[in-house]
């Protein structure tokens, strides 16, 4: 059987905890979805922005160097970061994007951590003629102020979030709280895998082009599939969007997720590890929480990882153990971020060198007739900044 | 402990055909200590129902005002364990407790509704709990005797407001406007049509109004539509942060404002 089930259930993960305010937006949201996916004219805009305006399909490139400096596996890296916008982000947004445009609303509100999700959204909404509000915690808004002002400029309009922790989970209560007040004129457009049905079944429907891709790429270039698929893990949309076509494979698939300063300081992000199970944010999955339930802050140099759920699909296919989770800390990450753009002429986002430093780690031990995907999932100029302070350099 | 009953309360009233003021404060808020004289005073002047809200990190459907009354109450160190033991010290009328759902799953959802029991809780409102996932709750609520109170919107189609009232208890909470509570200037030109709209669908159940209510004037409107009870939360959290610096002037303003919102529920 396919999941979600009809109550958005991935075997009693996911759901529908939302206020009744909601519950009707989320069936017409549901139906619409529902009846657009299988729209012969929908599928084409989709398509048509997809390629000529996104620039897909992204390529699945061998990164040799990086390969011949490890010594072990041949590592292929998965483009995402070459998606218009800088990440894989875009994918989502433009698929929902044109939804709400089919549903007839007037507005759309996001929210975002690293701004990777709000720089898409804007970029969806002025591409197709949209009103856009995304909600970013000030936290965030400090460490990613150059993706504020792009959002700006294409005129979006950024609402900072002063509470809890004024991180993405905050910016995340903010959206949610001006969705119930403006139900009928706007969209809310979920930036990953999480929140109530059917926004985990819908981000990871507009995501399946990454493996879709990286399927038909590395079977014409091995003629074979890879042994293992490496991906970051912060809620868990390019995770699911690489790993949901090699489900059914002999394919090791592993999400890395932000090990922060270590698991036993506590600060870290690293949900599929070191969480429980819980309800948050419309959706029962694994969460940091404490004993009384109540969510604690998590924490990562990368923004974008920066969250204490996951998506409740990744909860399930953890306890089905058809995926394995590790995490790597701000350091190693680092390290990766440097490597790579040394070694390879491309500079990652922070949240991918996650899924880098543990795919050179996995390489090492492998053998040289064995294939690593590592979905590359942004880019990371938005992370000077941030990189130069955990260097010590001025720029 | 003797549990007062929410279905005893109504009828009482509505024999007086008097309109039941529920009032709402964040248990623990400012400090866990400051809760039962806050409770006390508000019963003094003249709460029928008291609504305690158990914090959570991340409340969703509340506003400003009450977000930051969870904020300072669970940085004063308030617990389940600790509320159930507040609660225990409130008597005189009936109590609802007001959480999210995460709360009552971490704690077993059979040990929450006990919990409940044991300290004289008669009804649980769980604003992020629809109807569609209630069924395990509803179970352990209906074993321990603790009605499950339901919300209704605008936005609540026919089919689910059927749903709802299937297995609604105690009273249904009417969600006055679209969006989250705190108190507005005018209320929703719609609330008149909803209450209608309920109360057309079944005369069983008490039917309460909140999210968005401050003043004497718009609850004499709410009960002039026909509504049972009136619900009163931001406003009430308001006076308390305002004089968190002052406790007896807090409890007398407390005292003096219920007083004010009492009278106008009265015929």
């Amino acid at each position: 059987m396919t999941l979600p089930d009809k109550l958005g259930r991935f075997d009693g993960y996911g759901g529908r905890f939302a206020p009744e305010v909601l519950m009707p937006a989320l069936e017409e949201l549901e139906a619409a979805f529902d009846k657009y996916r299988r729209d012969e004219e929908f599928r084409q805009e989709l398509s048509y922005y997809q390629t000529e305006f996104a620039g897909r399909p992204t390529p699945l490139y061998y990164a040799r160097n990086l390969t011949e400096q490890i010594g072990g596996a041949k590592i292929y890296l998965k483009r995402e970061d070459l998606v218009h916008g800088g990440a894989h982000k875009l994918n989502n947004t433009l698929g929902q994007v044109l939804l709400a445009k089919k549903m007839g609303k007037k507005r759309i509100i996001a929210e975002t951590g690293a701004g990777q999700h709000g720089v898409a959204t804007a970029i969806a909404a002025a591409a197709l003629g949209i009103k856009c509000e995304v909600y970013m915690g000030t936290e965030d808004i400090e460490r990613q102020s150059l993706n504020v002002f792009r959002m700006k400029l294409m005129d979006a309009k950024v609402i900072p979030v002063e509470s809890g922790s004024c991180t993405l989970k905050d910016a995340v209560n903010e959206a949610m709280r001006d969705w119930l007040t403006n139900i009928k004129s706007t969209y809310y457009l979920i930036g990953s895998i999480v929140g109530p049905h059917p926004y985990p079944m819908i981000v990871r429907e507009f995501q399946r082009i990454i493996g879709i891709e990286t399927k038909k790429q590395i079977n014409e270039k091995e003629d074979r599939l890879p042994d293992s698929i490496v991906a970051c893990v912060g809620g868990g949309s390019n995770a699911i969007g690489i790993f949901y076509e090699f489900l059914e494979d002999d394919v090791e698939l592993i999400g890395v997720e932000a090990g922060g300063k270590g698991i036993k300081t506590g600060k870290h992000g690293a949900t599929l590890c070191a969480g429980t199970d819980g309800v948050l944010h419309g959706a029962c999955s694994k969460l940091l929480q404490d004993k009384d339930g109540q969510i604690t802050v998590s924490y990562s140099i990368a923004a974008g990882l920066d969250y204490p759920g996951v998506g409740p699909e990744l909860s399930y296919l953890m306890k089905k153990n058809r995926i394995t989770a590790t995490s790597v800390t701000d350091d190693e990450a680092l390290e990766a971020f440097k490597l790579l753009s040394r070694v390879e002429g491309i500079v990652p986002a922070l949240e991918s060198a996650h899924a880098i430093y543990h795919t050179i780690k996995i390489a090492k031990q492998m053998k040289k007739d064995q294939i690593i995907v590592m979905n590359l999932s942004g880019r990371g100029d938005k992370d000077v900044f941030t990189i130069a302070d955990a260097l010590g350099e001025k720029i | 402990m003797k549990i007062i009953r929410i279905k005893e309360k109504f009828k009482e009233l509505k024999k007086r055909r008097e309109c039941a003021l529920i009032g709402f404060v964040t248990a623990g808020d400012p400090t866990p200590d400051d809760t039962v004289d806050i409770v006390n005073s508000m019963i003094r002047g003249g709460a029928d129902l008291i609504e305690l809200g158990l914090p959570f990190s991340d409340p969703i459907a509340d506003g400003v005002v009450i977000q930051k009354a969870s904020e300072r109450s669970l940085n004063a160190g308030m617990n389940p364990d600790l509320f159930f033991e507040l609660a225990k010290k409130i008597e005189k009328v009936p109590k609802v407790c007001l959480t999210y759902y995460n709360i009552v799953l971490q704690r077993g959802l059979d040990k929450f509704a006990r919990d409940c029991t044991e300290s004289g809780i008669d009804g649980l409102i769980v604003p992020d709990l629809p109807v569609e996932e209630a069924t395990p709750l509803l179970l352990a609520c209906n074993k321990h005797d603790i009605n499950l109170i339901f919300l209704v919107a605008q936005t609540t189609t026919e089919e689910r407001l059927q749903k709802i009232l299937e297995v609604s208890r105690g009273f249904l909470y009417v969600v006055s406007l679209l969006g989250v509570t705190g108190a507005r200037k005018e209320l929703s030109g719609t609330i008149n049509p909803l209450i209608r709209k309920v109360k057309q669908a079944s005369d069983k159940i008490p039917l309460a109004v909140g999210f968005g209510i401050s003043n004497p004037k718009q609850v004499k409107e709410v009960c002039d539509a026909g509504a049972d009870g009136v619900i009163v939360g931001s406003a009430f959290v308001k006076i308390i942060e305002e004089n968190a610096g002052n406790k007896e002037q807090m409890l007398q303003t407390l005292e003096e404002f219920t007083r004010r919102l009492k009278q106008v529920t009265k015929p």
